[in-house]
């Protein structure tokens, strides 16, 4: 299964999307912002960093870059797509998941390993997660404070994918969510990194089951 | 003696002397663009015009030594093919100044070394010292210090995965950040920044040039501090990651694709160093344009445009044939490139700019003839009193224990690492909090292991000794993830040369780096010289900087530092004696500085290095630890702490039993075994002929020595991580 990353000027961990897509099994395939054509890949990953410096507003800028506008068709077509901290950013921005991601209530930088709880299978990311479990993933971030007019409704509705586990939210996020889906589910958002938790040699593993979820689905 | 304008020089930090000299390599009189950058070149902070005649002491010789000192950085060959770039920098006085963009530019200067070698940058550790954290203006400092740190290093995607803090009075008017930044790459790419041959172009990429960080070597990091420094603000450079990812991944690419002749970063005292350096590497001259510079301010003078620090710029030589494919690599990244110069024969640099000729001389006068300084020496004030023995021994050890957990300098930094990218690059197997960082190394199955130590107070007590003890830590501390130490960067950090007894503190302490360099089997690869680190007056201690490099066949192998599960026999390596002359005890209970530092015997070090590999070699080590601030007290906590594993230890017997907790002898691990691998151990031990003793068990929840302490994990923790946020004025 071929998965695109795509790299935006600023981004850090699409190197690491890469290589976790690699490590699971996948087919990475590297995709550059300023190209309209996803390559054919059958997922796409919009990865960490810092996307035009995160200048203007995180992710205001790469909303517009030409290879959005090919995220968002294949997105409306059903698409896997993962936005990874920058990436869900990006995707709120560009009003493909709902919510906004603000500064840290701390006002800093978090680099820490949190536990997050799935709160939804019914995604093209979560599929492969038993309800419920508990998953230990890394997030480093100063943006991530995640709001939402109705937090009460988007759950109802089944949209929240993940919670910060009690005393594990690190930003301050509203009703300790941690990452989202749109209505249909194939488009997912998160602030922790699964990317980062797929090796036992570097940490925790919890990332594991976000891409197990999607190539298992569609192979 | 004339100058164009009455004592401009002097104004520039040149002394008369020094401009009399350029009026001989001249033979005429210098203009003004050329006099600005003399005076930037010849600056402490770019000629090591001080401390050149005793560098030459330091071992730069080995066999894994792809390039030693002179070159934007240091290379070490990993084997299969793949070579490890690394350098140490201070960023000093731009982090006093304006704590968060000196910070930041601090690490993007390092990381630029890293790539002119050809390298993608990977890790960084930081070394920084503050003083007192609960006042104000430190805090200010230290809050701004790491957020810059952060946020460079966090926008770039280059881990931070370790260093230290340490807490002094001394440097509450010049606090010390030291950036350290390896990078990795195929050691056949291995770039220089030099020059072919004449007719190779310049090519200036990245950032445009401004009027930030003007005189920034000269007047700033070569100078000492005096009140009202706060006007030397514009002085400090300005960082911006976001450009300097885009130059990292254009140059990468440049250099994966074979497109580059050499490459050279833009750092201290910008372009004129720049081109000065390429040009004198090679022999050759060049010819630049100046015009062919973006300027952020079209009013900039020509002297400004050569001495300008502004950040995120890189010179780039490139074959005539090659040039189109790079500008186009530049464009597609998004960053500017422009030709600056023609590398020419002869060693004239000439620059024009408005269509005249603003400067022309050798460029050799600049980069290689600047002057070398005997400075005068006096020997260092011997330390008061004895070994330091006034220092009370008879105090609560439970207490003791609680206190040296909650001192700053001796208590978790995660207050600190948490606001640290430390995933980024997937290789970070061991980060902050480890003894070193373990990382894997790409596209091998191998790893490396880094540390950086340093103990002014030791240094300020004897600059040798507390210079080979710097290297002994580093290195243990490498050795004991089970890595080979094979390397060293260091930067020392002193007061101003100009003084006869810091001039002999620091001839002093290059012999001993040099002694415990060659004891030890490490070459320095590279490093920083940072001088005039006084405000007021007022000296910080001596303070050698080292960074130890390691080997490590497999990364699965790395041994941590904490307890990892109970059930295991704790011992402890080396030989503790009554050793508290610049201890954190005797910091804590008396706050003075006095006495003797531990004594360092480099053999009885070497040999520990080779049992920690060995050991970890065989798969015999759960755990290892080196003490070092707090000695075994300090030590045992980290290891209870680091997994929530609790231990019940006896105290290495034959002296007084808070001394055996806090005494700093030098050469000690603390390291954890299965059972049954006990047996391995006291004999592997033995053989090489270091004292081992079995000091009890891991398992509980507290941490017991019996009949002298009974202290709960819990507890241990709230000390330890708390002590900065509480310290600070912050929920714990």
């Amino acid at each position: 299964m071929r998965i695109g990353v795509v790299t935006f000027p600023g981004s850090c961990d699409d190197r690491d999307a890469r290589a976790a897509v690699a490590s699971m099994g996948g087919d990475p395939v590297a995709l550059w912002h300023g190209d309209g054509d996803l390559r054919g890949v059958d997922a796409v990953v919009l990865p960490g960093g810092f996307s035009y410096g995160d200048y203007l507003r995180c992710g205001a800028i790469a909303r517009f870059s030409p290879v959005m506008g090919a995220v968002a068709g294949f997105a409306r077509d059903g698409g896997p797509v993962l936005g990874i901290c920058n990436g869900f950013q990006v995707l709120c921005e560009a009003g493909l998941l709902p919510g906004a991601l603000l500064r840290n209530a701390g006002l800093r930088f978090v680099c820490r390993e949190v536990e997050v709880t799935v709160e939804s299978t019914a995604s093209a990311w979560t599929s492969a997660c038993p309800p419920g479990t508990s998953l230990t993933i890394p997030v480093k971030h100063g943006e991530g404070r995640y709001v939402h007019d109705d937090p009460a409704a988007l759950a109802a509705a089944g949209q929240v994918v993940f919670r910060y586990a009690p005393g594990h939210n690190p930003n301050g996020s509203l009703a300790d969510i941690a990452g989202v889906r749109n209505p249909a589910g194939n488009v997912v958002g998160l602030m922790p990194h699964p990317e980062h938790a797929v090796d036992p040699l570097l940490g925790p593993t919890g990332g594991r089951g976000l891409f197990e979820s999607v190539l298992t689905a569609r192979v | 003696m004339s100058s164009l304008i009455e004592g401009l020089h002097r104004q520039l930090g040149l002394t008369d002397e020094e401009f009399e000299r350029i009026l001989g390599v001249l033979g005429r009189e210098p203009g003004r663009a050329e006099l600005a950058m003399f005076s930037l070149m010849w600056s402490e902070h770019c000629s090591y015009k001080s401390s050149k005649v005793h560098l030459r002491r330091l071992p730069s010789a080995g066999e894994r030594v792809l390039q030693g000192p002179g070159e934007n950085a240091g290379v070490v060959d990993l084997g299969d093919g793949v070579a490890a770039v690394f350098k140490i920098e201070s960023h000093n006085h731009p982090s006093f100044v304006e704590p968060f963009q000196g910070a930041a530019t601090g690490v993007g200067g390092i990381i630029r070394d890293i790539l002119a070698m050809g390298a993608r940058p990977a890790a960084s550790l930081n070394s920084l010292r503050f003083g007192d954290p609960a006042e104000p203006l430190q805090r200010r400092l230290l809050e701004g210090v790491v957020a810059g740190v952060g946020h460079y290093g966090n926008c770039v995607g280059v881990a931070t995965v370790g260093g230290e803090v340490v807490f002094d009075p001394c440097y509450a008017g010049n606090p010390l950040v030291n950036a350290l930044t390896i990078g990795f790459m195929p050691a056949d790419r291995l770039l220089s920044g030099r020059a072919e041959q004449p007719g190779d172009l310049a090519v200036l990429m990245g950032a445009k040039t401004g009027r930030d960080g003007i005189g920034g070597a000269s007047v700033l990091a070569s100078a000492s501090f005096e009140e009202g420094d706060e006007a030397k603000r514009p002085n400090v450079q300005v960082g911006d990651p976001f450009q300097e990812k885009l130059l990292i991944e254009a140059c990468l690419e440049l250099g994966e694709r074979r497109l580059l002749r050499g490459l050279q970063d833009l750092g201290a005292a910008g372009i004129s160093c720049a081109v000065a350096e390429v040009a004198a590497r090679a022999g050759m001259g060049m010819e630049v344009d100046l015009d062919a510079v973006p300027l952020r301010e079209p009013s900039m003078e020509a002297w400004e445009v050569l001495v300008s620090e502004s950040q995120e710029r890189m010179l780039a030589l490139v074959d005539p044939a090659r040039l189109t494919d790079v500008l186009e690599v530049c464009r597609r990244w998004g960053i500017l490139a422009n030709v600056l110069g023609e590398m020419t024969s002869g060693g004239t640099l000439r620059v024009r700019f408005r269509g005249e000729v603003v400067a022309e001389v050798p460029a050799a006068s600049l980069a290689d003839d600047g002057p070398v300084y005997h400075r005068p020496m006096a020997a260092p004030s011997p330390p008061p009193a004895g070994p330091g023995a006034e220092v009370p021994l008879d105090a609560d050890p439970a207490g003791a224990v609680l206190a040296l957990a909650g001192d700053p300098t001796c208590a978790s930094k995660r207050w600190v690492w948490e606001q640290y990218d430390r995933f980024v690059g997937h290789g970070t197997v061991a980060g902050p909090g480890s003894d070193a960082a373990v990382l894997r190394v790409p596209g091998t199955s191998h790893a490396v292991a880094l540390a950086t130590d340093g103990n002014g107070r030791h240094a300020a007590l004897d600059p040798a000794a507390g210079a080979a003890l710097a290297v002994a830590e580093a290195a243990r501390n490498v050795a004991c993830t089970g890595a080979q130490p094979v390397a060293v960067t260091n930067c020392l950090n002193f007061a101003s040369p100009e003084r006869p007894e810091v001039m002999g503190s620091f001839a002093a302490a290059v012999d001993g780096l040099a002694a415990a360099c060659q004891a030890l089997g490490l070459p320095v690869t590279g490093g920083n010289v940072s001088f005039y680190n006084e405000s007021s007056g007022r000296p910080i201690h001596p303070t050698p900087i080292v960074g130890v490099l390691g080997l490590l066949a497999d990364p699965a192998t790395a041994v941590p530092s904490g307890f990892p599960r109970p059930g295991l026999d704790v011992w402890l390596l080396g030989e503790t004696r009554v050793e508290l002359g610049g201890s954190a005890w005797q910091r804590l209970t008396t706050a003075r500085l006095e006495g003797r530092p531990p004594i360092l015997d480099l053999a009885a070090e070497a040999s520990l290095h080779r049992l920690l590999t060995g050991l970890a070699g065989r798969r015999l080590l759960a755990a290892a630890h080196d003490l070092s601030d707090g000695g075994l007290a300090v030590a045992l906590v980290e290891a209870t702490l680091a997994a929530g594993v609790g231990a019940t230890v006896a105290l290495p017997p034959g002296l007084p039993p808070l001394a055996a907790l806090v005494s700093e002898s030098a050469s000690r691990v603390l390291v954890a075994v299965a059972p049954e691998a006990s047996g391995d151990l006291s004999t592997l031990a033995a053989e090489a002929g270091v004292p081992a003793t079995r000091l009890g068990a891991t398992g509980g929840d507290r941490l017991v020595v019996p009949g002298l302490l009974d202290l709960p994990l819990s507890q241990l923790r709230d000390a330890y991580e708390g002590a900065l946020p509480r310290a600070l004025g912050e929920p714990a």
